[in-house]
């Protein structure tokens, strides 16, 4: 396409058809000739002026700051001072910080205790969503809603359904007969409970993602496996979860990201002890351990170092998807 | 046997039987309506909540139904709290977030799907990895460049790094390589118009429902965008409605939790009213984003 649309417009008047010498010596040639000018260079900087924003936007606010923090964590960086050099010590820091172990295992928990059941219980709601169903537009708004509502106005929504005292879920628990659980200061139902946050906002959003997908897949697969007698729940295993699989990978992917800059949802939740996550940092994830560091310490190199280590973390997830991607991809080939 | 498949008697019943094509059973309708009401209950207790004294909010059972108080909360939060300046500019943020991220991205995004030019694979492939970065990564440099600007404070610390976004670009791609047919920007580079005339009476018509959709992911993502307008922004300065929500969490100004909730209530509804009126149009643009990538 490309080398036809230059050919063609390159010189005007067209070069396609040899022009007959009376045309080419018109009294309009230069203005001509001009305009042929000025098309090739439109034809050529055209394309980089319009994706010039998005490349501006992130080397000034992206990619710059990546590096720039990379910088700092190799310094001593107080807010508003000059850095001075540390070499890895920030890192070293780190590796022996009992804060920086317990953020890291919390982010993995509350990530795994999350997407996981996010990502299930969307998969069994695209499922029922797609049947032939009356008010499906209401289903699918109504599950879709979550996703409108903010961290913030969820989260403080929560942190009262949740509250130890006089939270409706301990006092539904308590007409079940339950004793009450203490859902801000232990560590696993605090845990639960900000993953039951992040569950409810995005598993809607998944569902529908899903549902996509699974539209997509061709009937006939279907015919094909109700010929040889499979069930729906086997045609839902065997047939619907390969096809969808790159699908269920993005979401996999995009949630993992996500799992691990988890900040609104720990802070606001902790109330007045959420910087810290929580009274005994019981829910203090990578982003509020960094938030904290660089600005409640005041320690931006420490801070840096922190943030360079999630990237790291992000790389090393990425990797291992895309070689279980492939691995994957290479089995219903063979 | 093969061949009695291929019968249209035969397909017709196992067509009905298959997949999407199946009625929903009672089962069905229960557990969709449980997730419904999963759902939809938080946000209706935000507004029972709201409708509440502080006292009566923190008292066990908590309300289950309406109360009285709803406009004195409504009119304290807009008041004493300020949230109708956060309301203000929260819509700002959001809007030129908007409108300029659907721009950049459509131009982008054409050039990508339709435009040849040297790199196009590679930049495309950068654009997509930049898409994992996480916020955490620019931060603090962020912080600093703006603290020397004397931006603290200023909306447009907030808007000018979300000028353009990764994802649009790619979403306009992908729409665009398929619904702009090659032979209309052929045809209109014959007839001589350059490519800015191109955008405007080719590429922007055909664009036009990926750009509303996109618009309105965009404006819902700006509008609930908390970590770097936290940083960025003060509760006691110009907060967007997140920032002012945290200050209020946090018991800044008032630790009545009756006010905290309508505080949320104004921040949710704006977006759920859009989403009631364009619903159908959002889970379309959801879904249409994301299968394709």
């Amino acid at each position: 396409m490309a080398t036809s649309l230059r050919a063609r417009n390159g010189g005007s008047p067209s070069p396609d058809a040899p022009p007959s010498p009376a045309t080419r010596r018109g009294a309009g040639r230069p203005a001509a000739s001009r305009r042929g000018r000025l098309y090739r260079w439109d034809l050529k900087a055209t394309p980089y002026l319009f994706v010039a924003p998005f490349f501006l936007t992130f080397a000034a606010f992206g990619l710059f700051p990546l590096l720039y923090t990379g910088w700092l964590s190799l310094h001593r960086v107080e807010l508003g001072g000059d850095p001075r050099w540390k070499g890895l010590e920030n890192y070293t820091d780190l590796a022996t910080s009992e804060f920086f172990w317990n953020a890291l295992a919390n982010t993995f928990t509350i990530g795994v205790i999350s997407t996981v059941p996010q990502l299930l219980m969307a998969l069994g709601l695209a499922h029922l969503l797609n049947y032939k169903l009356r008010g499906r537009g209401f289903f699918r708004v109504a599950v879709l809603a979550p996703y409108a509502t903010s961290i913030a106005a969820a989260t403080l929504v929560f942190a009262q359904l949740f509250n130890t005292d006089y939270g409706l879920i301990n006092s539904a628990l308590g007409w079940a007969g339950f004793d009450p659980v203490d859902w801000e200061s232990s560590k696993w139902p605090a845990q639960i409970a900000i993953s039951t946050i992040v569950t409810w906002r995005w598993t809607g959003y998944n569902a529908l993602i899903y549902l996509a997908a699974m539209q997509a897949v061709p009937q006939d697969l279907y015919e094909a496996a109700a010929l040889d007698g499979a069930s729906r729940w086997r045609q839902f295993l065997s047939v619907t979860i390969p096809s969808i699989r790159p699908t269920i990978l993005f979401t996999v992917i995009v949630s993992t990201i996500g799992a691990t800059q988890l900040f609104g949802e720990p802070m606001l939740y902790g109330g007045s002890v959420g910087i810290s996550g929580g009274s005994g940092n019981q829910f203090q994830t990578l982003s509020l351990l960094m938030y904290e560091k660089g600005w409640v310490t005041g320690a931006l190199g420490q801070a840096s170092a922190i943030a360079w280590v999630m990237l790291l973390l992000l790389l090393l997830i990425g990797g291992v998807q895309s070689l279980l991607a492939r691995s994957h991809r290479a089995k219903p080939g063979s | 046997m093969a061949r009695t498949s291929f019968l249209p008697l035969r397909r017709i019943p196992l067509r009905q039987s298959a997949g999407r094509q199946h009625h929903a059973g009672p089962l069905t309708y229960v557990l969709l309506g449980t997730a419904a009401l999963f759902s939809l209950f938080p946000l209706y207790w935000n507004l029972v909540a709201a409708s509440h004294t502080g006292e009566r909010v923190v008292e066990a059972p908590a309300p289950l139904l309406p109360g009285p108080r709803l406009f004195d909360n409504l009119s304290f939060a807009w008041n004493q709290v300020d949230m109708g300046e956060a309301l203000v500019n929260t819509t700002v943020v959001a809007s030129l977030v908007a409108v300029s991220t659907v721009l950049f991205a459509t131009l982008a995004g054409f050039a990508f799907a339709k435009l040849p030019f040297r790199g196009r694979g590679a930049l495309l492939t950068l654009v997509v990895a930049t898409m994992t970065i996480p916020p955490q990564l620019s931060v603090i440099p962020l912080y600093r460049i703006i603290t020397d600007l004397g931006w603290v404070d200023q909306l447009q610390s907030v808007v000018l790094p979300s000028l353009v976004a990764a994802f649009g670009v790619f979403f306009m791609r992908q729409y665009l390589v398929e619904a702009l047919p090659v032979e209309l920007v052929e045809a209109a580079r014959m007839d001589g118009a350059h490519s800015l005339r191109i955008v405007w009476h080719v590429v922007f018509p055909v664009a036009r429902p990926a750009m509303a959709v996109l618009g309105m992911l965009v404006f819902v993502q700006a509008w609930n965008d908390f970590f770097w307008p936290f940083i960025a922004l003060t509760p006691d300065g110009s907060p967007t409605l997140q920032v002012a929500l945290a200050g209020l969490g946090a018991g800044n100004h008032t630790v009545d939790q009756a006010v905290v909730l309508t505080g949320a209530l104004i921040s949710t509804v704006p977006l759920l009213l859009v989403f009631a009126v364009l619903g159908r149009h959002i889970v379309g643009g959801i879904t249409a984003g994301a299968v394709k990538s």
